[in-house]
């Protein structure tokens, strides 16, 4: 499969008046198509500073990032992102909310209309596609903001831990549910996340960082073996029990 | 909002809704007490000469004097231009005060080099500078409706540019990974989340304008209510000033009011 994501030897700092953060230092890594990547570590390690890399949208110290082999210039519509909470606009219909990164791209049009409305049909969203974002629940929101994701047709998606800001049942079923469209999609995933069970039912590889500047502490092959594979049907699997407590061990958590 | 679960409404909910409108309209009824009391104390002080009428005025030569200046019709054009400058002057110390603002949020630079001087500015009483543009402006329309835009701009400047300051970093990083550049952060997210701030500025600045126009009236004293306080002040007619301070204060209501209005149709359009 050939590689979409290809990290080299990317180093980041940023400056304040206060000093130097090294955020990121010398990490390597490569995605290959379709596959869904986790990434764990302590909180402020760098995680995000990563997927900020990746998006574009911060250019890295040193080393370079390809995307589909192309060095990263700046932000491109083959990757999508997903922040932590939905940014839904308040002031926007959900249809509004859903187009808006078409409208800055200037790709609105009767075509990107026609597939918008046949992605909020099939993910159950169009009868709300006037509503404003408060009308709706946390869930539905926060597939309405994966839907203005998938609406630029993103090769890459970058999830930032997407589902941290949800009540437990809600945060399972929506992630069940975006694993679910990202496959049906066929996108290859960076998922950021501090939930460890949550990375292990819906990764291919499991990265751990170090704590910062992050550089690759390990990466863990996840197979579990369970029939009609889907991240709540893989919480059942036997192996599950095994990967907890490895990467639980490596993330070094004291309290 | 009461439960949808009842198709009608309680007997419990119904007597905390009557409850509650009970009370209010004994709020109601306990401010327009107060009104027609003090006013009624006003009136009975000033007829037994407990107080002097010619200083004190009363309110049925207040009454009086209103007739009068309806029927030649003068109430009205006095009325009407202190509310047009006043007008005049919120609106463009907001529409100028928010471009302004826009400026500041695109260029860091250019707020960091102005914030000493908007400090100043603002802590600044702005009448002072009144004599001033009398003199470089002239004892026109015109410098009453500066005055009131002086008043109001600088406010509306800090505020609104703080309220685009504030405007949420991971919404406009959501914008940036779409490739928005900064003329599109500002048309799609800051400027939309900054309405509420701007509507806000407005309330002020409605009673602000006023204070400008009131002053510029003052000091030009062609027309206007402010012009007939200063006039009936200088010729002791106290019913006019009397007059024109209660106009006044209606004026100053029904504008907050309609701003206030205003502000709950755009809200409620948002
Ligand atoms: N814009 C910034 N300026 C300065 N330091 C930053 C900035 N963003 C993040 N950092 C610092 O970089 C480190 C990594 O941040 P981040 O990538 O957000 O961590 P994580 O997502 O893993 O919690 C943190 O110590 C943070 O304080
Ligand atoms: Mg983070």
């Amino acid at each position: 499969m050939e590689k979409v994501v290809e990290i080299i030897d990317v180093s980041m700092n940023y400056h304040t008046l206060d000093g130097e953060t090294k955020a990121i230092q010398k990490l390597n890594l490569e995605v290959l198509n379709g596959e869904f990547v986790s990434v764990v570590g302590p909180s402020g390690c760098g995680k995000s500073t990563l997927l900020s890399l990746i998006s574009g949208i911060l250019r890295p110290s040193a080393g370079k990032i390809l995307i589909n082999g192309k060095e990263v210039q700046g932000p491109s519509a083959s990757v999508g992102y997903m922040l932590q909470k939905d940014h839904l606009f308040e002031w926007r219909t959900i249809a509004k909310n859903i187009t808006i990164g078409l409208e800055i791209q200037g790709k609105l049009n009767k075509e990107t209309q026609a597939s918008i409305e046949k992605l909020l049909k099939e993910y159950g969203l169009y009868e709300f596609r006037n509503h404003y974002p408060r009308q709706l629940s946390g869930g539905m929101r926060q597939r309405a903001a994966l839907i203005r994701t998938l609406a630029t047709k993103p090769d890459i998606l970058l999830l930032d831990e997407p589902f941290s800001a949800l009540d437990y049942q809600t945060r399972i079923a929506i992630s069940e549910e975006v694993w679910l469209i990202l496959k049906k999609e066929r996108k290859t995933a960076i998922l950021v996340t501090h939930d460890l069970a949550e990375a292990i039912s819906m990764s291919d590889r499991i990265m751990v960082l170090s704590k910062r500047p992050a550089e690759i502490k390990s990466i863990h092959e996840i197979s579990l073996t369970c029939s009609n594979k889907t991240p709540i049907t893989c919480r059942e699997a036997p192996e599950f029990r095994f990967y907890f407590p490895t990467i639980w061990k490596e993330l070094d958590v004291h309290v | 909002m009461y439960d949808s679960k009842y198709s009608a409404v309680s007997e419990e909910h119904k007597k905390f809704l009557m409850n509650n409108k009970r009370k209010n309209s004994a709020i109601g009824l306990s401010r327009f007490i107060i009104l027609i009391l003090l006013f009624f104390l006003w009136e009975t002080a000033a007829s037994k000469e407990w107080i002097d009428p010619f200083i004190m005025s009363q309110p049925s030569r207040i009454i009086k004097t209103i007739v009068i200046m309806s029927k030649d019709g003068s109430l009205f054009m006095h009325t009407g231009i202190t509310v047009y400058e006043t007008i005049i002057g919120f609106v463009s110390g907001t529409v100028i005060g928010t471009l302004v603002a826009i400026a500041l949020w695109w260029s860091d630079f250019l707020a960091k080099v102005l914030d000493p001087y908007l400090v100043v500015l603002n802590a600044l009483p702005k009448t002072a500078l009144g004599p001033i543009i009398l003199v470089w402006i002239g004892g026109t329309t015109k410098s009453i409706v500066v005055m009131a835009l002086l008043l109001s701009i600088v406010v509306t400047i800090i505020n609104v540019f703080t309220g685009f300051s504030n405007c949420d970093e991971d919404k406009i990083k959501l914008l940036k990974t779409f490739g928005a550049n900064k003329r599109q952060i500002l048309r799609k997210v800051v400027f939309p989340a900054g309405i509420p701030t701007i509507i806000s500025t407005l309330k002020i600045n409605v009673g602000l304008s006023l204070v400008g126009v009131i002053v510029g009236e003052f000091l030009v004293s062609k027309a206007g209510l402010g012009h007939l306080i200063i006039y009936g002040g200088q010729v002791f007619k106290m019913d006019l000033v009397m007059t024109s301070v209660l106009i006044l204060a209606i004026v100053a209501a029904i504008l907050y009011l309609s701003v206030l209005w205003i502000e709950k149709k755009v809200l409620k359009m948002m």
